[in-house]
């Protein structure tokens, strides 16, 4: 049997592999990012309201901060209460073209250890959780040229 | 400049893990509020409830159950929610309604009854809220937004885990000597070290709890106060209630990411400071007039943040002026005499009307062994998910 791969969000992010993307939207009028994605309005207050298209935004940026959960956080994030909890990091990234921070949790065997501001990420494609029917797929930052 | 209101009774229930409903809580800090006034219930013309999200209907309307519970008598009822910041917006609705003349006196109640563990969003699939959002795709939790903030402080101004400990035992030691606090035990720096790693680097000791317990003010206009034969009242001279302003560049709970900087530079202001420059404004004093502050510490490396957000240093300096005493008692600028978070845990509604209290009994001098000697000014502040400013100035 094989499982659907479902985004955890629709229309966040799109591809696989290095063509991996998070999705945000730009106004046409001021030229001002969103991501989330915003479809309907721009909030920049200053602008007369342009068509928002959407955009991926950059692959890399530098960790703007870090940090992680050692307890098992409550729903609807999705755990097995059967399993022991396995702590994982996120990270707040600083995107330089777009001037903003995005936060994500970090890939999977990277701990805070592992971490500093000002380091370099890129987003990969990641695996949030699992069931019998469905892959609920995600983002996931990565030090860039670290292999663990 | 707008006009004073006075504040004519202060009271509280203790905070704990009690295990009641909270209309009980936000009854008892009223009762002892009125009694605190010297004035009945039925005087009361408006009645305002900082709301609670986690009691069902009756917390969406805290305003009237409060009302029921004290009897009605057909006091105006009001009931306001902006998360942590809801019980400034409740002074604040108070507040105006006493200098537009809408009601003499008005009793503001906020009490909240929270469960164990991590505060989590209401329940249902909803991908068009942040804050469930935030918890469905990340797990991001409270704690992992003040990790993200202490860790950002260590690595821009060179905080260090010591200073976040200091804080703590600081305001323990004040709880310690506040019979509404919760946690009533000094905490030594090798408790803090020794508490569980609850998100990187902030410890178990680094974080406040979530409690039940209720805080309640009997506010008036100054021509009632003399008619009620109170000719020095302490005053609420100023209360912010500010947004921020586009982009907001920090990253906010329950946000998933900051706004985006390219279209507009972002203003040197951050909006934290934003709320306490609004509040300096309207009572037309500044930091220096201060005789001590109240501070939301939900960690302790974010009350070094208030205060330079405050102004109470400069930007980076907050560790410093920790380090040389300065908050502490005795100190240029107590802060956190209550004990603040660290010392009652969190009862989200109620805590910035306790912020409140604990100033009223400071200027009054009724603060027992916390006193600040002579203490003529005092600020609050603190800020609310989704863009809630909070801050009040009282004076004496």
């Amino acid at each position: 049997m094989s499982r659907t791969r479902t985004p955890v969000v629709d229309g966040w992010f799109t591809g696989d592999g290095d063509d991996f993307r998070l999705l945000g939207t730009r106004c046409s009028a001021c030229a001002a990012v969103f991501f989330p994605r915003e479809d309907v309005h721009c909030r920049n207050p200053g602008c007369p309201g342009g068509d928002l298209e959407e955009v991926p935004l950059s692959q890399r940026g530098y960790i703007w901060s870090y940090t992680d959960s050692r307890y098992r956080p409550p729903s609807p994030y999705v755990t097995d209460p059967e399993l022991p909890w396995e702590p994982y990091a996120l990270i707040a990234v600083e995107l330089e073209s777009e001037r903003m921070v995005v936060l994500g949790q970090a890939a999977p065997g990277f701990t805070v250890a592992d971490l500093a501001v000002g380091m370099e990420v890129e987003v990969v494609p990641g695996v949030l959780h699992e069931d019998t029917e469905t892959i609920w797929t995600t983002w996931h930052w990565r030090p860039t040229g670290v292999a663990i | 400049m707008t006009g004073d209101v006075a504040v004519l009774g202060a009271g509280m229930h203790p905070w704990g893990k009690w295990g009641r409903g909270f209309v009980e809580y936000g009854v008892a800090a009223a009762r002892a509020a009125l009694a605190d006034a010297g004035l009945e219930w039925r005087q009361v013309g408006s009645i305002v409830g900082a709301d609670t999200v986690r009691s069902g209907y009756p917390g969406y309307v805290a305003g009237a159950a409060f009302a029921k519970a004290l009897g009605w008598q057909g006091a105006r009822v009001t009931s306001v929610y902006a998360a942590c910041a809801s019980g400034a917006q409740a002074i604040s609705t108070a507040r105006a309604q006493i200098l537009s003349g809408l009601a003499d006196v008005v009793l503001v109640v906020g009490a909240d009854a929270a469960p164990k563990g991590f505060f989590r969003p209401a329940g249902g699939d909803r991908p068009d809220d942040p804050d469930w959002l935030r918890f469905r795709v990340l797990g991001a939790t409270n704690p992992t937004y003040f990790g993200l903030y202490a860790r950002r402080r260590m690595a821009v101004h060179g905080d260090t885990l010591e200073d976040f400990t200091q804080v703590k035992v600081k305001n323990a030691a004040l709880g310690a000597l506040n019979a509404n606090a919760r946690y009533r035990k000094p905490v030594t720096a090798q408790e803090v070290a020794a508490s569980p790693v609850v998100a990187d680097p902030l410890r178990l000791l680094d974080i406040c709890a979530t409690s039940d317990g209720g805080a309640a003010l009997v506010l008036s206009s100054m021509e009632f106060a003399r008619r009620h034969g109170v000719a020095e009242p302490v005053r609420i001279r100023a209360v912010s209630t500010v947004t921020p302003r586009y982009p907001n560049t920090v990253l906010d709970l329950p946000e998933i990411a900051t706004d985006s900087a390219v279209a507009v530079d972002p203003t040197a202001e951050t909006f934290r400071a934003s709320i306490a420059r609004a509040a300096y404004e309207e009572a037309g004093i500044g930091p220096d007039d201060l005789s001590l502050a109240e501070v939301y510490d939900l960690s302790t490396a974010l009350e070094l943040q208030w205060y330079e957000d405050l102004g109470l240093c400069g930007q980076g300096e907050g560790a410093e002026l920790l380090r040389d005493g300065e908050t502490a008692p005795g100190g240029r600028i107590p802060v956190n005499m209550s004990g603040g978070l660290a010392s009652f845990g969190e009862a989200v509604p109620a805590q910035a009307i306790a912020q409140v209290c604990e100033v009223t009994w400071q200027l009054r001098g009724q603060a027992g062994d916390r006193q600040v000697a002579g203490a003529r000014v005092g600020i609050t502040a603190n800020q609310g998910l989704f863009g809630h400013g909070s801050a009040v100035i009282a004076v004496r």
